[in-house]
């Protein structure tokens, strides 16, 4: 099971919020984003746009690197932390 | 007559609604609403739901739906994308309500619509199909798509207007496109005016009258009584030809009001700080100055294409809201104005909305 971190920000779009930390099987970032979407329809386009790809100011790390490439492989315990970049204004 | 007079305001932190009395003395602030994203436009369906369109640095374009008058809010963005070999939507300008549809504008320009209430989205595909798309060239305000304008009872024959484009019409339900922007002055291209590349800044018609269209445009103020095939420019009278918003009474088809801005190359700020809103009552032939009330030195106010607006009382309101956070407002057709609020964020978008017997 991977651990999933979100960010305050991403959860409170859904009304029926996901907790900010959670637990799922996902060998990828694909696979990861596939089932985030499948418990909160519409996730995939808040994190993704086309390509597909990350989102340019969303930062994902996967066990403390972050990543961009959503195929690559993850560790079965991998522990995954989805935060927005910083920004001014 | 109605009781309560909304104001639903789009700001660069957040959506809020202004609300008052028929009187439109006194106004109380609701929001920020939508997670304080950056909100373009928010408007009120026939229904009474409120859609916002928003686009976030962080998580892209989406449209917010209340149903419980901002209580609480979803939102959804599913559909809205040119595919994944296609241009990514950055953020939605502009939401139009019609005949149980909901329209977006996108940039990059594109139209999209909804026939579920916001719950998913299809391209409008004809209009990016036009064959002048690969020359689009945004300027310094994007390739928005920010003026949609149905036909009130052709639900086949649609206008919209896109920054730095210009003018097209529909005539077959947005299967095919037409430029409409003869007669159209773009100084900042050599030559002649081309077929399209013209700036328009918000462009719009009464439902009395489809016919007549009217824009105010980057170079200049100008109306149609061809629906857009030819426009006359009707600047002369203005002190300004640059500006963003216009209006159009609700009751009269000649009557409408621009916000005439220093100029585009001299800041786009309130000519010498001088808060004025213009109208005209025969359709552009003549304008008079309105400043009634609005601080008149010292003002450096900007107002950008969304946020002017008016409501349908009798008389009608004229309601502006400034990039600094001010919004004014006038219950009697512009003669004198009053300040509605003063601290919101900078203000993208005005729309109104009236309730009651």
């Amino acid at each position: 099971m991977a651990t999933i971190h979100l960010p305050r920000s991403l959860v409170t779009l859904f009304s029926d919020p996901p907790p900010r930390r959670l637990d799922m099987p996902a060998a990828t970032l694909t696979e990861l984003v596939a089932r985030l979407d499948e418990g909160w329809p519409g996730m995939r386009d808040r994190l993704c746009e086309p390509g597909p790809q990350i989102r340019e100011h969303i930062n994902v790390f996967v066990d403390g690197e972050r990543v961009r490439d959503l195929g690559a492989p993850m560790a079965p315990e991998a522990v995954v932390h989805i935060i927005p970049a910083v920004a001014g204004g | 007559m109605s009781d309560r007079v909304e104001l639903l305001v789009g700001t660069k932190k957040g959506a809020f609604i202004l609300e008052s009395d028929a009187a439109r003395r006194d106004w109380r602030v609701r929001g920020p609403f939508c997670e304080t994203w950056p909100i373009h436009h928010l408007v009120r369906a026939s229904d009474g739901t409120l859609y916002a369109a928003g686009g976030n640095a962080w998580y892209g374009p989406s449209v917010w739906r209340s149903e419980d008058d901002g209580a609480t809010w979803s939102q959804s963005s599913d559909g809205l994308t040119y595919g994944d070999d296609g241009p990514r939507i950055t953020t939605i300008w502009n939401l139009t309500p019609s005949n149980g549809t909901l329209y977006a504008g996108v940039e990059p320009a594109g139209l999209f619509r909804s026939d579920d209430r916001g719950q998913t989205w299809s391209h409008v595909a004809g209009l990016r199909e036009h064959p002048s798309t690969p020359e689009w060239q945004p300027g310094n305000g994007g390739l928005c798509l920010h003026s949609i304008v149905p036909h009130p009872t052709d639900a086949d024959r649609m206008w919209v207007g896109i920054s730095a484009v210009g003018a097209f019409e529909t005539t077959d339900g947005g299967k095919t496109w037409e430029t409409r922007n003869r007669g159209v002055r773009a100084d900042f291209v050599p030559g002649d005016p081309p077929e399209f590349g013209q700036c328009v800044h918000k462009m719009g018609l009464h439902p009395d009258k489809p016919e007549v269209l009217y824009q105010q445009n980057h170079c200049g103020v100008y109306r149609s009584e061809d629906g857009g095939r030819q426009w006359t420019e009707i600047t002369p009278g203005l002190p300004s030809e640059f500006g963003f918003p216009m209006a159009i009474h609700p009751h009269d088809p000649s009557t409408i009001y621009v916000i005439p801005l220093n100029g585009a190359d001299k800041g786009r700020h309130m000519i010498d700080g001088h808060t004025q809103v213009w109208r005209t009552r025969d359709g552009g032939d003549s304008w008079q100055m309105l400043d009634g009330g609005l601080p008149t030195s010292d003002a450096y106010l900007g107002v950008l294409r969304e946020a002017m607006s008016m409501d349908r009382l009798r008389p009608a309101g004229v309601y502006f809201g400034t990039s600094t956070g001010q919004v004014f407002g006038s219950s009697n057709e512009g003669d004198s104005w009053q300040l509605i609020a003063d601290c919101l964020p900078p203000v993208w978008s005005v729309e109104t909305s009236a309730s009651g017997s």
